[in-house]
């Protein structure tokens, strides 16, 4: 199997595996096929916003909780409201689900809760944006050596 | 459908869009449905970014205006535009799911409304609102 085959058999394991443990949803698929010669980066691109977008995020967060005088609960819902719908429009489920449990620990006011949330959303976004950086990494090589982006079914 | 450029006061055969939403990612996702399908299109990020580009003299054949947004959300912003004169085809694209939230945003002036995440075929049927009004 030469280099190019490896490669791209790595790439479809990859992807399979990011869909299969509920990483990816449908809509990452959607967004791949809007990628073309015309722009040829873009998954990367909404990617890099995407990880942009949630840093701040969860800094925000994380802010307006450690305020000691009285957490501002309809701030943090603000914030968990952006991560949610960016999220979503970019196919990670894990991500979009945690937020759903978020804002109702928002709703109530609820600041042990809002900070477990916050905990396991740092965690499952770190993890997809390893699993992403790595896929992109596969792709890179593979356009590096010749071959071509296996197709999005 | 012919409609005022994005340069302004040049008339063009292609279709113009406005999107309409705070959100950097979402904003990404919504210019290249529309590169795609190659709608002329802007971007600004909240709903008195939207009236002042009107203001400015810019029209649009299609707005995507998302509902939650910081200065002017969605629902203020469409009312407004629609008590300026603006006919333009406006469909609300938000995560709200909730019939109230989503009446209200209609009722506000809204000719279409999907909710996100936006694809390609929830574009295309909005399009094809717009052609078969015009």
């Amino acid at each position: 199997m030469d280099v190019v085959n490896q490669l791209q058999r790595q790439f479809i394991d990859n992807s399979a595996s990011l869909h299969r443990e509920g990483f990816l949803d449908d809509q990452f698929t959607q967004l791949q096929k809007l990628q073309d010669e015309n722009s040829p980066d873009f998954v990367v691109e909404v990617a890099s916003l995407f990880f942009e977008d949630c840093e701040k995020l969860i800094n925000n967060m994380s802010r307006a909780l450690e305020q000691q005088q009285g957490v501002d609960f309809k701030q943090v819902d603000a914030s968990v409201h952006q991560l949610k719908g960016s999220s979503s429009s970019i196919g990670a489920v894990r991500v979009k689900n945690i937020c759903v449990a978020f804002r109702s620990f928002c709703e109530a006011q609820n600041r042990e809760g809002c900070l477990r949330c916050l905990q396991q959303v740092t965690h499952e976004y770190s993890l997809l944006k390893n699993k992403l950086q790595t896929l992109f990494r596969l792709e890179k090589q593979i356009l590096a050596a010749g071959g071509s982006i296996p197709g999005v079914e | 459908m012919a409609a005022q450029g994005r340069h302004g006061g040049r008339k063009s055969n292609k279709m113009t869009a406005l999107v309409v939403d705070d959100n950097i990612v979402n904003r990404a996702i919504h210019l290249r449905l529309l590169d795609n399908l190659s709608i002329e299109n802007e971007a600004v990020g909240n709903g008195k970014e939207a009236v002042d580009i009107h203001c400015s003299g810019k029209t649009f054949d299609l707005i995507l205006m998302d509902m939650d947004m910081p200065i002017m959300n969605g629902i203020e912003a469409t009312r407004k535009l629609r008590e300026m004169g603006i006919r333009s085809m406006i469909a609300g694209v938000s995560t709200r799911s909730m019939e109230q939230d989503v009446r209200e945003f209609i009722e506000a002036g809204l000719d279409d409304y999907q909710e996100k995440p936006l694809t390609m075929s929830k574009l295309i049927s909005i399009i094809h609102k717009i052609n078969g009004n015009g």
